[in-house]
């Protein structure tokens, strides 16, 4: 069997297998130009004429879309063809909200009388850039998706260390708005428990791995349940016991569900154990009533979120607003720039999508939603398709988590849950979300690129030495 | 200078484009699972074609093109057959990389020679299996036979 031979069939079937990299290039483009079409709306809408950047925001999305893909086109030429689009999509439209918001309210101000600031869409232009330069040196970085399987648990310390920052650094340093879960240096304040995740998520997915077949076969039955031995849920149990504890510790409720809806999913998915659904779902409501029990927060929030209008002037400001923002905008909306979304507070970041709702309208948020749903359906097709347990699990983990986030924030903005101040991915304001969120979108695309890959001649049959000898087909004949 | 008709449609036109931009990227998705619909039920014609360009690279002439894990903890994937040799262990530069206990490192190879496959055991700890019997040589295999490594059972298709 020569080499030769097998070599130009390998050349062959690559140029079989599409790339579809024109295909992202042709959607990322898309994007940009309905983020373009966004701001000239809110400009003729609001002011009658358009102004001269109008084409910023536009210009950004671009940008970035485009620098992103050549880094694909260079070094994932098999990646997924529409993550890009979506989040670039959604960072721009993000942009374009935000922005319109900072002209919403600076009107509210000199109504009032008072001048505000309007810097929030240019700071989150800014935090969009350092998020493509961790996007893109995670893809340079990361060359195989395996090898973080070696690092887990470094990533798993860091990611405790990162998520117990803010719990033991002075509150000066550490609060804001009265969550102690930022890390404030230098004027620039970062919350760590969205990196911290990433790194919990691939700790968790390589652990699972390796003990997938312990997890799965080994321990007692009790009462028809399997349940695992003790040491060999140890460390998984620790890392839970902390990471709920800290966020316990500092009132975060949304990034504490999610931890545990991560952990719960991957353990299910390792050992396709229903038992580890109930005994989780069980812990969750046992969890559920503690702290509705011992914290005032989560009581405070789940009152306001069964009498919303009894609290229509206090505590329930924020989410009736939201809910009249949301009325307003009916089936299909006020149109861009036409609404009053700046009334609810802070809307660019925990109620980004109600603003959405009101000015886009029923329609519009489900075509918004829609794109998510893309987004984490490409996800869980990559780890169908991805050949290695490791990347199914990393992947399986990310685009759960992206999902169950989406879902905790779409129910609470729209009162189906009680609100839990998690941020919408991409869209919302907030640097280090979207910074986590372009490195969690690197990871994926690298994965995507190992599953869509046409398999080709392993290197171990030229270069170990112990390794199998040639194939003797011929003579065996 | 803008009417109240102009934002109106501009307004429609709006959602109308958002729209489109989901509906093109569910038809990419949808191009996409036709197409791997139809290189796994490829058509007898094309695979003749193939063999008259290139002698060396058409689908194996039983019309199978993949390779695809039936039991175990990978079930349901797929790996394409390209007339490139398959990789079956646990290491990681593999093919398919197993995720088994009972799986040896290198464990053993699926390669094609004259449009024909052949699994070949690499000297595993465990042996691997074709129906009932265990591989000592290099074996032809046939579709629908189902390969068994450690605990995961795959086929070709």
């Amino acid at each position: 069997m020569s080499t030769a031979v097998r070599s130009r069939s390998a050349g062959r079937s690559d140029r079989r297998l599409p790339t579809r990299r024109s295909t992202e290039l042709l959607y990322v483009v898309m994007a940009a130009i309905i983020v373009g079409c966004a701001e000239a709306i809110v400009e003729i809408t609001r002011d009658n004429k358009v102004s001269s950047h109008v084409a910023t925001y536009a210009a950004v999305t671009l940008a970035i879309g485009v620098i992103a893909h050549i880094a694909i086109r260079r070094t994932a030429r098999y990646a997924d063809p529409l993550m890009l689009p979506c989040a670039v999509f959604l960072v721009g439209l993000g942009l374009v909200m935000i922005h319109r918001l900072d002209l919403g309210l600076a009107q509210q101000a000199s109504e009032q009388g008072g001048t505000y600031a309007g810097v929030a869409a240019a700071s989150q232009v800014v935090w969009a850039f350092i998020g493509l330069v961790v996007f893109l040196t995670v893809l340079l970085v990361v060359r195989d998706h395996r090898v973080l399987q070696r690092y887990a648990y470094t990533l798993a310390l860091i990611g405790l260390f990162l998520l117990l920052m803010p719990a033991v650094l002075p509150a000066r340093f550490s609060e804001v708005n009265g969550a102690r879960i930022w890390i404030r240096v230098a004027g620039f304040s970062i919350q760590p428990g969205e990196i911290s995740k990433i790194c919990l998520t691939i700790f968790a997915a390589a652990y699972l791995v390796s003990k997938r077949d312990v997890l799965s076969l080994a321990g007692r039955r009790v009462l028809g349940v399997d349940l695992p031995r003790g040491r060999d849920l140890g460390p998984l149990l620790l890392a839970w016991l902390v990471s709920i504890g800290v966020l316990v510790r500092d009132h975060d409720l949304g990034t504490s569900l999610m931890f545990f809806g991560l952990f719960v999913v991957l353990l299910y998915v390792a050992t396709e154990r229903v038992s580890w659904v109930i005994i989780g779902v069980l812990l969750f409501i046992g969890g559920c009533y503690i702290s509705y029990q011992f914290f005032g927060t989560v009581k405070e929030r789940v009152n306001v979120w069964l009498h919303v209008f009894a609290y229509l002037q206090d505590q329930g400001y924020q989410m009736s607003q939201s809910l009249f923002g949301l009325g307003t905008g009916g089936l299909f909306g006020a149109g861009l720039g036409g609404g009053r979304p700046e009334l609810v507070p802070v809307a660019k970041s925990d109620f980004i999508l109600s603003s959405f709702g009101e000015e886009l309208g029923l329609f519009g948020l489900v075509a918004i939603l829609a794109v998510y749903v893309i987004f984490i359906s490409r996800g869980f097709a990559t780890s169908l398709a991805v050949r290695d347990s490791f990347g199914k699990m990393l992947v399986t983990g990310m685009a759960f988590s992206f999902g169950l986030q989406l879902f905790v924030v779409a129910g609470g903005v729209s009162r189906l849950l009680p609100e839990t101040g998690l941020t919408t991915p991409f869209l919302s304001y907030g640097g280090s979300s979207l910074v986590a969120n372009f490195g969690l979108l690197a990871l994926l695309i690298r994965v995507s690129d190992a599953a869509r890959r046409p398999p080709t001649t392993p290197p171990s049959e030229v270069t170990t030495d112990s390794g199998p000898v040639p194939i003797t087909v011929d003579g065996a004949q | 200078m803008t009417s109240p008709l102009a934002i109106q449609l501009m307004r429609f036109a709006f959602l109308v484009l958002l729209w489109l931009f989901v509906w093109g990227m569910v038809r990419v998705i949808r191009g996409e699972l036709q197409s791997s619909g139809a290189r796994q039920v490829q058509s007898v014609p094309k695979a003749r074609r193939a063999r008259k360009a290139v002698p060396d690279s058409r689908p194996s002439r039983n019309g199978v093109s993949q390779l695809v894990v039936t039991e175990g903890s990978l079930a349901g994937t797929h790996v394409a057959l390209t007339g490139k040799p398959i990789l079956v262990g646990r290491a990681n530069d593999s093919t398919l990389v197993l995720t088994d206990d009972y799986a040896s490192t290198r464990h053993a190879r699926i390669s094609e020679t004259n449009g024909v496959w052949y699994l070949e055991d690499l000297g595993s700890t465990n042996g691997t299996y074709v129906g009932q019997s265990k591989v000592d040589r290099p074996v032809p295999l046939e579709a629908g036979v189902a390969i068994r490594i450690g605990r995961t059972v795959m086929e070709l298709r």
